[in-house]
């Protein structure tokens, strides 16, 4: 990010959250860097920019959509062949979609394929023209979550048809355009109350600094995630970035800024309940996945570096269940579990409150603050039979039954909840080793300094105890039960004072080894899918070495691409899709901007990076039309997880709510969609309507402010790490609501003031910060004022406040099941909450 | 140079009357995010308590000033609306619309508070830096009003005075001061003055060049150069006027207008002597 | 040259008696043992040092080294001693009974035990060979898990191993999402 011209960060506050991060926004500004932030707030990330653009928060799409529609009209961009090449070489642009494909623009706000009653989309008008079946991957039929995973089109010798003209009107070029054309400088100023004149700035800010020579970054976080349009939202980026070509380059890129130590990580090697280790789709019941030789048929794609996935899900299996798993049996796929709908975080809560789901382990999470609808969460809590929280202070969720606002009302008794409650103390970095995943996908290893103190021990110790403890209780139970259990290889050995087991076998299980004689394995080509090869999750197979050095450890800086720190999955590559930082020819775009580029003497790609390409596949390598997996992969084409090589500007398949990112309002708005009028609200977006999670109609009087939610760079998430630490508690020592001197005045609100926020989820009381950092702006001839509430308080800890989160509502993204907290609407008013607990009146 | 910069530079400008080898901070605060870690850092290393202030509205300043125990502090200024709440969107290139800066004691080459200290706890280090010595200190108080900047407070747990020593203790062992080391923008750079004073000015150079006409160095000779303090051993880059920071715009030392603390001492000790030898005449 | 009063440049460099606590200044980390760390709160992935003496963290700082971070941090970052040493941290096991009004303390293993067997009995009961249309599906719904994206990979590895792949627990979630 250092490299960059121009830096626009739009959905994060990233001086806020990602200080240190923020260094390299610092130096790109010192070097004469443009800074944009697009944001509702006037942040601290505002006060170290060039520009800030106040938005209604929720219009990011139409902001971004202006920005595309700007680009694709601008005449510099018609002619610079930077761009075109880059478009025309890396970018589905050419390609031919089917004839029965139609826009939100031809009906009135769905794409084709809707299905009213189900709320779903049946993607196979989507797919690529001369493609036979239904995309894979999705099969007509919603099933795995798009999550950082990328789905494949194309069966096997099927050739798109492309029109290199770009003239085709199904062609994806001429899609795109016409699909974002009524995204004007205009619209802008209707849908996100931002003056035409500021948009244009913005646009020729960017414009201007990508180029061969030049590019731009877009940083982002949550903000643009925690939407019911997220995925699209961060789509449309991508799609911007690779018109101006800026993707794959040093200095460009569309970066997700990350909260948590290893919230990659977490999705790599997931505790998500519909992938499995490397992004692996959970095998589903509802899906053709009945067997092992089933769901390698119908998720393996024929084309691009997916095609290994066998090997990985082989070697996971022989991961899992060692010598039990035989190809005779499929490598005891039968055992692994199979999912049927949806247990995301927000169903699940729906799942204990009703009954459903009678047991919770709560390891390092804080539902009670943290989960959307707080109040259904607490209830959700409450309604277990038992509940197991681990952590290093006692969080709202393990205090809930005597300590939350409801018991302190009186309205619940703890002699009514029945959840019987486990807290045990959790041990630290400095008190535990293991690795940390960092935004770039960076593994960064943490050592052991001191043993933690009293009972506190690590997640790895009481997963290690505990499954030792069960597999002796399920000895000798021949059912499925106790076969899943006995056939799990399970015999870590331990070490230290506290008996942690020993990490560096863990990592050699997730790097992978080779079964006959333990040894790592090198790498992802490594792996085999005859259950000669273990390996716990593929993507990071190579973080350690065949002699066992583990990478994450690695500790030597450098000033270019530090290659010599952490391990970077997959392979250590810093930058993905580099090939694209070199022009289709192989020569880099320019001296300014070279990365990894063609040797032609020697024959293979090198550069400052580890080169995300085939190393010695030539820039002018055509693929025969029968050639599988990476070999079906022309030289020019950088994106080899796309079965075709190209960037997608057109999503054909993978994702559930449409293959082109369109603007649509939040579940809960003050404004009505100026696009489409009819269709306000995502047609795919997932609801939970229901009494105890209620939402406001559009434009409801009582609830006429919108509220946005976030963090600062004083706290933690819901407040488990910060709010019981001194001496971070007395720098935001209490909750607080920011709104503008003109709504304060409205209501005669002073700064200071206790004021009670309320939505039909509940009600909360905070201090008022009156600023002019919050404007209202003008939308579509609407005064709409923004209220904005840090998410962090809660009622146990130093710093305390009300739960932002009893505010937001159940609603979420259908590809990444994330929430949406970052736009609804709600009522204000001075005061505190009366003794009911009452919010409006 | 006068704070709004419309001042002809006073020959004192870049220039300090700090020893050579002394050490001290420049603060930038137009690099600075407001993100605090150098209030915590700070706090980490010398083992300082949470203040216990509580929300204040203002702004998102919650420890409100140095004291005993708070040694940074963080100021936040906002400026995003003007009186008739018209807000800008076209910035200045650095920090316009919401100023932050981290305050800190300014170890004055002639510090108020070290004349002022009955005690001898107060001394000029072999750094040049200014440090009160906690087993001398008896908590009289003398130094408080003697600093212009307000920056000795009496704690009210043991009762003696406390303010940033420069991490006198890191600086024995060759290390910079937590705060400096903590600060992710390097707003807060330590190092000799005699590099970091030249450091400011071109820095102020290279700001007003990119337009940040009001950019200019807080602490060199010109601030109090006229009242002796000759320069402040943690100086600052600003962008407003010294009072926008709760700076004072001409710091004197008290002594400049009482009689000095040597003087009175001195006259008291003059006398008491006078006394003594009249006693001793009387006896005769 | 502003004039200068000489007598009290003069005082101003008599210099004071040096106290034995001055005399004696040093920083507490000389001779302690340093620990690489990552920092455990956002997702930049801040180099820290961890210094410690007889077994007792004494002060975390960021590590000159890093590529990242290059010894800073910010202020969580900067906080991480006071994490480990908050006031208020928990060090023992708490157990609050079903419909119980306060904690009760016990014992670990005592707390492991018993977590093994109500985990046991709700996925006994719970527990569903195949699902309503009779396919094969061998897991539970009766048992959920939140996991923070603060715990390590390792950890992560280890929670779907077992939830997942051994207990057939299929609701196993995480931050990412929320």
């Amino acid at each position: 990010m250092a490299d960059s011209d121009c830096v626009v960060i739009m959905g994060s506050n990233m001086a806020e959250n990602h200080p240190v991060g923020f260094r390299f926004v610092m130096k790109a500004k010192e070097r004469g860097a443009t800074i944009i932030h697009v944001d509702p707030r006037f942040s601290r990330t505002s006060a170290l920019a060039d520009i800030h653009v106040p938005l209604r928060a929720g219009s990011d799409l139409v902001f971004l959509g202006a920005l595309v529609n700007h680009v694709v009209l601008s005449e510099r961009w018609g002619r610079d062949e930077f761009f075109q090449a880059y478009l025309r070489h890396y970018t589905n642009a050419a390609t031919l979609v089917t004839s029965e494909y139609r826009d939100t623009e031809d009906l009135g706000g769905v794409f084709s394929g809707y299905d009213p009653d189900r709320r779903w989309y049946d993607p196979t008008s989507w797919r690529y023209a001369g493609q036979r079946g239904p995309s894979a991957g999705t099969g007509g039929h919603p099933s795995q979550d798009a999550m950082g995973r990328t789905e494949h089109v194309g069966q096997q010798g099927d050739i798109p048809h492309h029109d290199e003209t770009l003239r085709d009107p199904t062609c994806v070029f001429q899609l795109l355009k016409r699909h974002f054309a009524r995204y004007t400088p205009e619209l802008v100023e209707d849908a996100c109350g931002v003056p035409p004149e500021l948009f244009l700035r913005v646009a020729e800010a960017i414009l201007r600094n990508s180029a061969r020579d030049r590019t731009t970054a877009f940083a982002y976080a949550v903000a643009w995630t925690q939407h019911t349009t997220g995925t699209q939202i961060i789509g449309c980026c991508a799609l911007l970035q690779l018109l101006l070509g800026n993707i794959g380059r040093p200095g460009g890129g569309v970066l997700a800024l990350r909260g948590h130590a290893t919230i990659q990580g977490s999705t790599d090697i997931p505790t998500l309940y519909n992938l499995l280790p490397g992004y692996l789709p959970m095998p589903n019941a509802t899906q053709r996945h009945g067997t092992l030789r089933d769901y390698l048929e119908q998720e393996t794609p024929p084309k691009g570096a997916l095609h290994a996935l066998p090997s990985a899900v082989v070697s996971l299996l022989k991961a899992y269940y060692g010598d039990a798993a035989t190809p005779e049996n499929g490598f005891c796929y039968d055992l692994l579990p199979k999912i049927g709908a949806d247990y995301s975080f927000q169903a699940m809560l729906l799942m204990m409150k009703d009954g459903a789901m009678k047991g919770l382990f709560c390891m390092g999470q804080n539902p009670a603050v943290g989960g959307q609808n707080a109040v259904l969460a607490r209830q959700a809590l409450a309604n277990l039979d038992w509940l197991v929280v681990r952590d290093v202070h006692e969080i709202e969720s393990a205090a809930f039954w005597y300590d939350a606002p409801e018991v302190r009302r009186g309205d619940v008794r703890p002699e009514r909840i029945k959840t019987e409650v486990f807290f045990l103390p959790a041990a630290l970095p400095g008190e535990k080793e293991g690795s940390f995943t960092n935004t770039q996908r960076l593994v960064q290893y943490h050592d052991k300094a001191i043993d933690p103190p009293g009972d506190c021990r690590s997640e790895a110790w009481f997963l290690d105890q505990l499954g030792t403890r069960l597999k002796r209780l399920y000895a000798g139970d021949t059912g499925p039960r106790g076969r899943q259990l006995a056939a799990l290889t399970w015999d870590y050995p331990s070490q230290g004072a506290t008996e942690d087991p020993d990490l560096d076998v863990v990592v050699r299980e997730i790097n992978g080894y080779t079964v006959a004689d333990g040894r790592p394995v090198p790498g992802i080509h490594a792996l085999a899918d005859d259950g000669s090869t273990a390996c716990g999750c593929w993507i990071y197979s190579g973080i350690m070495t065949e002699d066992g050095t583990n990478l994450a450890r690695a500790r030597r800086g450098d000033d270019r691409a530090s290659l010599g720190w952490g391990f970077a999955w997959p392979a250590n590559r810093r930058i993905l899709y580099n090939r694209a930082s070199a022009d289709p020819s192989g020569r880099p775009w320019s001296e300014r901007k070279r990365w990894v580029w063609w040797d032609a003497e020697r024959g293979e790609w090198t550069g400052h990076d580890v080169p995300d390409f085939p190393r010695d596949k030539s820039p002018d390598y055509q693929p025969p039309p029968d050639a599988t997996g990476l070999d079906a992969i022309a030289g020019d084409s950088p994106f080899i997880n796309m079965a075709d090589g190209k960037g997608w500007l057109f999503a054909a398949s993978g994702l559930r709510d449409g293959p082109l990112p369109t603007h649509y309002e939040p579940i809960e708005t003050p404004v009505a969609n100026p696009l489409y009028p009819e269709q306000p609200h995502s047609p795919a977006a997932i609801t939970f309507p229901r009494p105890d999670n209620r939402y406001h109609e559009m434009g409801d009087p009582r609830f006429p402010y919108v509220m946005t939610t976030y963090r600062l760079t004083e706290h933690h998430t819901a407040g488990g790490m910060s709010r019981w630490v001194p001496w971070l508690a007395e720098l935001q020592p209490q909750g607080f609501v920011e709104l503008s001197p003109e709504l304060a005045a409205e209501h005669g609100i002073a700064n200071g003031d206790w004021v009670t926020v309320s939505t039909l989820r509940g009600g909360v009381e905070a201090r008022a910060l009156v600023t002019p950092r919050l404007r209202p702006l003008s939308v579509g001839g609407k005064t709409v004022h923004q209220i904005g509430m840090p998410w962090h308080f809660g009622f146990g800890g130093i710093a305390q406040g009300g739960i932002a989160n009893d505010l937001s509502a159940l609603a979420e993204d259908p590809n990444s099941r994330i929430h949406q907290a970052k736009a609804f609407t709600c009522a204000l008013r001075k005061g505190r909450l009366d003794e009911e607990g009452r919010g409006h009146r | 140079m006068s704070a709004d910069g419309s001042a002809a530079p006073s020959h004192a400008a870049g220039t300090t009357g700090a020893r050579p080898g002394a050490v001290g901070f420049l603060t930038d605060t137009t690099l600075c995010i407001g993100c605090k870690a150098c209030e915590v850092a700070c706090k980490q290393w010398n083992g300082l308590p949470m203040d216990d202030v509580g929300f204040t509205g203002f702004s998102y300043d919650n420890t409100v000033d140095l004291g005993a125990t708070t040694w940074r502090h963080v100021a936040f200024v906002e400026r995003a609306g003007d009186e008739a709440g018209v807000r800008a969107t076209a910035l200045a290139p650095f920090q316009s619309a919401w100023l932050m800066m981290s305050d800190v004691c300014k170890h004055c080459v002639h510090a108020g508070c070290l004349e002022a200290c009955p005690t001898g706890a107060i001394i000029r280090t072999e750094f040049d830096t200014v440090v009160i010595q906690q087993d001398v200190c008896n908590g009289c108080g003398y130094c408080i009003p003697a600093c212009p900047f307000g920056v000795p407070q009496l704690s009210a747990t043991d009762r003696k005075a406390h303010k940033c020593t420069l991490c006198y203790d890191r600086l024995r062992d060759d290390l910079e001061p937590a705060c400096a080391k903590a600060c992710p923008t390097d707003s807060i750079q330590f190092g000799l003055i005699a590099e970091l004073m030249p450091r400011a000015t071109e820095r102020v150079a290279a700001l007003r060049e990119r337009g940040v006409d009001g950019a200019y160095v807080y602490g060199d000779r010109a601030v109090g150069g006229t009242h002796g303090i000759d320069g402040l051993n943690a100086f600052f880059v600003l962008t407003a006027p010294p009072e926008t920071y709760n700076l004072p715009a001409a710091p004197e030392l008290p002594q400049d207008k009482t009689l000095p603390a040597f003087l009175s001492t001195a006259v008291a000790a003059l006398g008491l002597c006078l006394a003594a030898v009249a006693a001793l005449r009387g006896r005769r | 040259m502003p004039r200068r009063n000489p007598l009290k440049s003069y005082v101003g460099r008599v210099p004071n008696p040096i106290s034995p606590q001055t005399r004696a200044a040093h920083a507490r980390i000389r001779g302690a043992d340093v620990t690489v760390s990552v920092c455990p709160y956002c997702a930049v992935g801040c180099s820290q040092l961890i210094y410690s003496k007889d077994g007792k963290i004494v002060d975390i700082e960021g590590n000159y080294e890093s590529p990242i971070n290059g010894g800073t941090l910010c202020p969580k970052g900067a906080a991480t001693f006071g994490l480990l040493q908050s006031p208020s941290r928990v060090t023992t096991v708490k157990y609050r009974a079903p419909y119980g009004d306060r904690w009760e303390e016990r014992p670990l293993d005592w707390a492991m035990e018993r977590i093994a067997q109500r985990l046991k009995e709700t996925r006994d009961a719970t527990y569903e060979e195949t699902d309503p249309e009779g396919r094969t599906v061998n897991r539970t719904l009766g048992i959920g898990h939140f996991g923070g994206a603060t715990l390590d990979n390792e950890e992560n590895y280890l929670i779907k191993k077992l939830f997942t792949a051994g207990l057939g627990i299929v609701a196993v979630e995480n931050q990412a999402r929320i």
